[in-house]
């Protein structure tokens, strides 16, 4: 019970800092309004799926270092798919994406099960491979992305204060992670991150569930590449800066290293504070390079206190 | 046609072997139970008991001999699989995942949902709700739900490992109750205990395992404890006594370790003992009685929660297992695998202790720290064949070398905890010679031993500690090991106190 | 047993024994392969560029080897190096080169202490510190330059020959890799400290029972790769000779990379620095073995992952067959 608590009173603790930090924003800004919520949202996009992605693979106890890569190679395929697309294609094309996203993945996941190296090796060497293979597809920023895809994430939904963008991160991530939460599967991707003897006991098959989870992670990877090339309107195979950044919101969003706990809701807020961290600093004319300061203490910071508070609760 | 059916053994296990590298787990292991029998696995530590139950749920492929469950061939296959085979294991240690709810527990393993209920009801616990999370519960909990789980499925043969050792009376006798109507409507057990009372109550036949091989399988019948005794103690040691004299050691002057009223963790209520110069303590109990928080805490590994230590009668406090080191307290713990080093050689593992200050973290001086730990190695008489890597050598070497480490610092008083668990006889009575070869020279040693034949064997006296409090002390070349067995548990527990 | 495993059973024994036979073997291999396709390439002036290139990568190989002896990983070095290069060649037009080099060590130390506190004390996993501390430091590096945007940099003449000069065609650069890489072979083995760090590595319990004070060993590793890191960035700076906010970050990866090939466990209680060195050169060979091929670069890429991957995956093979 308490646990349930403290699970949902991490995530309770980062929406009362998010209201703050929307507060403190509206303060220092007093026009910030529905542009800045939507180049915020817009902004996020990449950031949050990247962070999705690493968050299902560190509840499976893994941790994957390709993610930037893979949304890289997603990116310049869409790319390089719709250049000139019609619709119809468009749609192919993204259906493409998402497949290569989960084949992605789900390589990674087979070669840390079949080798049997540490999830670290694997997924530093399979690194290279997909910037490699982002790289053959596109061998500099080219490409285009199709309008209506590029529309989507663009302007308000509906009401005026509602970003199109912050809609589109709702459904995508609704739309993979509830049905997986619910089924067996989610349940067994957790059960290997709390205790794969355990979880083998259960009769789960604990190879298949971390490839599988390794796939999930490489399907959001790609939704990441795809937002990259709906919001810059061409594919870019240069991995941007995606794997540090999606490590320090997992941990900020309660998800715990070794696996089993947390959900995606926490870490999803904690990419929105960063970002808004960000933006508020700017806004005070701070020097931009403060806040990567600012980002990395309060990660450092919170993983610390959870580390002594976690050594205490061991030795009570 | 049905009659021959029933002929047809539910399980059947023959000649199954087992190695491990250079160690032999199993060597002719044999299980037999037809249907409704209740069937003790017997052994004592380092049998092979838990290979074997291994192998008979599928976990592991044996070498040779066969597995059959009605009258089919087991194949190596994940749980799952052996769960459809019919034959469902109850692990020692819980195997429910613990940040998920008892409900999502029971979806993973697709248990039905009502007949897990029905069975918790049935067990005796009462007042759990399913969105309770699994690592709230405590133990004793957790191992009923465990077994409603496992019975949820309808099991042929139910395989139960030391099922009743972490829980309450009430619930000890729910769960036998439960066991023996299994049986009774035609399901099988195997029910592996170190609690002869409950075998007596529940089994139908014992299966005794001595060094990897099945060496009896009696019907259970009064005074059968005495012989199932015997079978597994193999009576090697009371033929050939290590002890040079009988004469019990007589403690005098101050004691070296004073404990007084110490408590513990969950399981270490109240334990007073002495440990003088000269002599080896020993310590009796059954398994999680809380010898371990004893040991920990003298070691300087864990806090103690009231009482106190004192060393030639100062008392002390350990914040750090170096603080114990440098009050002359050396620990040797139960699992060799949390005393070794693994992947490093022997020579290192046994220079380590002498590294570890800050100011040892200089060069080293090779040609001494060779000379200390070759006279180690020579008076443990440790196999150096493999000392590249610790986890190349056999169990008993690997003991030698924790021991080892601090012969090579010099022992004042050293703390052994089950030194001899999993290891062959040949090395078990060099261990006791040594421990009271250090004795004579006039260090003192507490000494835990789950195998209650080296009590006589080894020690001077020996303290029974039961339920977390010492209820006897007794002289241990008197004692024989019926009296010991006895002892430890809890059959004069109940005397001691009342007298 | 059929022979065959039996076989893969000896040569595991024997790689388990002689670590870095197969690692000079691939070494060999690899240098042959070079010299069969552009026959006359491998000739002095190749060797001495291939070891002026591997040593920066040797020397931040040796944060993560070290590390990884007690199961751990240090992502802030390439950030504690660049730290160091940058305030180094910044301060210099300001203090004169001795004390800038004194002032730009310092950074990376602290950053180090900074992870061994985590480490240490909060028990927090290395692999998020150090991602930590480096993230901090990055920004910290930023928000320094504009402060001294004004006064220019300057690499130091004698980083400079340290960096790119050679003696009879050796690089000067061995001048201080040699002494440095001998040392640490030394400590690792012979000193009470290295010894100490494969213990952690090993089994942090039997440690503590043996009476290890462990948080005094990570505090102390953590500064010492921060020191490490440090000196590797001025060599480095005075390679590439053009101090920027970015100068060693492109080795973080290849230098665990080095450390992995090298036969270090990234679980710690294996390996060593003998294997890590030799990493790095099949690390630099394979690059300069790759750009000849005149493959795109996508494909290096991919080869170079793969090749990571097959050699790590091949020598735990081997080993675990060994046990």
């Amino acid at each position: 019970m308490t646990r349930q608590f403290l699970r949902h009173g991490w995530t309770a603790g980062l929406l009362a800092i998010l209201a703050l930090l929307f507060v403190f924003t509206k303060i220092i800004q007093p026009d910030f309004g529905t542009s800045g919520l939507d180049s915020l949202s817009r902004a996020m996009l990449p950031f949050a799926f990247a962070t999705a992605a690493m968050a299902v693979v560190v509840i499976a106890g893994g941790i994957d270092l390709s993610v930037a890569s893979m949304m890289a190679v997603a990116g310049v395929t869409a790319a390089v798919l719709m250049d000139g697309a019609g619709d119809g294609m468009t749609a192919v094309a993204v259906v493409i994406v998402l497949l290569v996203g989960l084949t992605m993945g789900a390589i990674n996941g087979a070669l840390i099960v079949i080798t049997r190296v540490p999830d670290i090796v694997v997924t530093l060497a399979m690194l290279y491979v997909w910037e490699g293979v982002a790289l053959l597809i596109l061998n500099g920023p080219g490409g285009s992305a199709t309008p209506w895809l590029r529309e989507l994430i663009v302007g308000p939904f509906i009401v005026p204060w509602l970003p199109r963008s912050l809609v589109f991160l709702a459904v995508c991530l609704v739309a993979v992670w509830v049905p997986l939460k619910r089924s067996k599967l989610g349940l067994s991707i957790y059960a290997i991150g709390s205790n794969d003897l355990a979880a083998y006991r259960s009769g789960v098959s604990v190879g298949r569930t971390r490839i599988a989870a390794y796939a999930v992670c490489g399907l959001f990877a790609a939704i990441g590449g795809l937002t990259l090339t709906m919001s810059t309107g061409n594919g870019e195979p240069i991995p941007g800066p995606y794997l540090m950044a999606s490590v320090a919101a997992v941990v900020l969003g309660g998800v715990v290293l070794g696996g089993g706990k947390g959900a995606l809701l926490g870490p999803i807020i904690a990419v929105i504070i960063l970002r808004l961290v960000r933006m508020d600093l700017t806004l005070l004319s701070v020097d931009p390079n403060v806040t990567t300061i600012v980002e990395g203490t309060i990660m450092v910071v919170v993983v610390m206190f959870g580390g002594v508070l976690a050594y205490r609760g061991r030795h009570k | 046609m049905t009659d021959q059916q029933a002929q047809t053994p539910l399980l059947d296990a023959k000649g199954v072997s087992k190695r491990f590298g250079a160690v032999v787990a199993l060597e002719d292991a044999s299980l037999t139970i037809s249907a409704g029998q209740i069937v003790a696995l017997m052994g004592a530590n380092g049998a092979g008991k838990s290979t074997f139950v291994k192998i008979l749920t599928g976990a592991l492929k044996p070498d040779t001999g066969h597995v059959r469950i009605r009258g089919t061939e087991r194949r190596v296959g994940s749980p799952a699989e052996a769960r459809r085979s019919g034959l469902v294991p109850v692990y020692q240690e819980p195997s429910l995942i613990p940040d998920l709810s008892i409900a999502d527990n029971l979806r993973l393993g697709d248990t039905p949902v009502a007949d897990f209920q029905h069975w918790v009801h049935e067990l005796g616990i009462d007042g759990l709700h399913l969105d309770d999370m699994i690592s709230a519960l405590p133990l004793a909990t957790l191992r009923i739900l465990d077994l409603a789980r496992a019975l949820a499925v309808k099991p042929d043969v139910l395989l139960l490992d030391e099922m009743t050792a972490a829980l309450p009376t009430d619930l000890v006798e729910k769960v036998l109750d439960t066991v023996r109507k299994q049986a009774d409507a035609g399901q099988s057990v195997i029910y592996i205990s170190h609690r002869f009372s409950e075998i007596a109550e529940i089994c139908d036949r014992a299966t005794v395992l001595r060094d990897g091989a099945t060496v009896g399988d009696l019907p259970i019948t009064p005074g059968v404890e005495e012989k199932v005794v015997e079978l597994m103690l193999g009576a090697v040691l009371d033929k050939d006594p290590t002890r040079t004299s009988t004469a019990a050691h007589c403690p005098e002057g101050m004691p070296r370790v004073t404990v007084r009223n110490l408590a513990a963790g969950t399981k270490l209520q109240d334990v007073s003992l002495d440990l003088y110069r000269g002599e080896v303590l020993g310590v009796v109990a059954l398994e999680g009685q809380g010898q371990d928080q004893l040991f920990d805490v003298l070691a300087g590994m864990d806090s103690p929660t009231a009482g106190t230590i004192a060393l030639d009668g100062k008392t002390v406090s350990f914040n750090h297992p170096a603080d114990a080191i440098a009050a002359g307290l050396s620990f040797v713990p139960g699992d060799r695998a949390d005393g070794l080093l693994m992947e490093r050689s022997v020579h290192e593992n046994i220079a380590l202790p002498q590294l570890a200050r800050f100011a040892k973290w200089g060069a080293i001086g090779m040609k001494k720290e060779a000379a200390t730990v070759k006279k180690a190695i020579d008076r443990l008489q440790i196999d150096t064949r493999a000392q590249g890597e610790v986890q190349r050598l056999s169990g008993g070497n690997q003991q030698k070398v924790t021991i080892g480490r601090w012969i090579a610092a010099g022992v004042d008083t050293l703390l052994l905890f089950d030194p001899t668990r999993g290891i062959d006889v040949r090395t078990k009575r060099q261990i006791y010679l040594l421990v009271r070869e250090l004795a004579e020279q006039g260090a003192a040693v507490l000494y835990y031993t789950s195998e209650l034949a080296e009590v006589p064997a080894a020690c001077d006296r020996a303290v029974v500690i039961f339920n977390g409090k010492v209820v006897d002390v007794i002289e241990a070349a008197d004692a024989d090991e019926q009296t010991l067995m006895r002892a430890a548990y809890g059959l004069t527990a109940s005397a001691a106190v009342s007298a | 047993m059929t022979s065959e495993t039996t076989m893969f059973k000896s040569v595991g024994r024997f790689i388990g024994n002689n670590p870095l036979v197969p690692l000079l073997i691939l070494l060999l291999v690899l240098v042959g392969v070079l010299e069969f396709m552009r026959p006359g390439i491998v000739n002095e002036r190749w060797i001495g560029n291939t070891i002026k290139f591997a040593i920066p990568l040797a020397m931040l190989a040796a944060c993560q080897t070290l590390t990884m002896l007690t199961g751990g990983i240090d992502l802030s070095a390439a950030v504690a190096a660049t730290i160091s290069a940058f305030v180094m060649a910044t301060q210099v037009p300001i203090v004169g080169v001795p004390l800038a080099i004194c002032i730009g060590l310092i950074p990376a130390i602290m950053i180090g202490m900074v992870n061994g506190f985590g480490v240490a004390v909060c028990r927090v996993h290395p692999l998020i510190m150090t991602l930590g501390t480096g993230l901090i430091a990055t920004g910290c590096l930023q928000v320094y330059q504009r402060f001294v945007i004004a006064s220019g940099s300057v690499i130091p003449d004698g980083l400079a020959w340290l960096g790119t000069g050679r003696t009879w065609g050796l690089p000067n650069a061995l001048i201080l890799f040699v002494p440095i890489a001998i040392l640490i072979i030394w400590a690792q083995r012979r000193t009470g400290f290295g010894r100490l760090l494969y213990a952690l590595g090993s089994n942090e319990t039997a440690s503590r029972i043996s009476g290890v004070r462990s948080w005094q060993v990570f505090l102390a590793l953590y500064m010492l790769s921060g020191l490490i890191a440090g000196v590797t960035g001025l060599l480095y700076v005075g390679l590439i000779k053009a101090p920027s906010l970015s100068l060693v970050n492109p080795l973080l990866l290849p230098s665990v990379a080095a450390a992995v090939i090298g036969g270090t466990s990234i679980f710690g209680g294996r390996g060593g620095y003998s294997g890590t060195i030799l990493g790095a050169l099949i690390l630099t060979v394979l690059g300069t073995l790759l750009t000849l091929l005149q493959m795109p670069e996508g494909l290096r890429r991919i080869l170079f992952g793969l090749i990571i991957l097959t050699v790590t995956t091949t020598y735990i093979r081997l080993t675990e067959q060994s046990r």
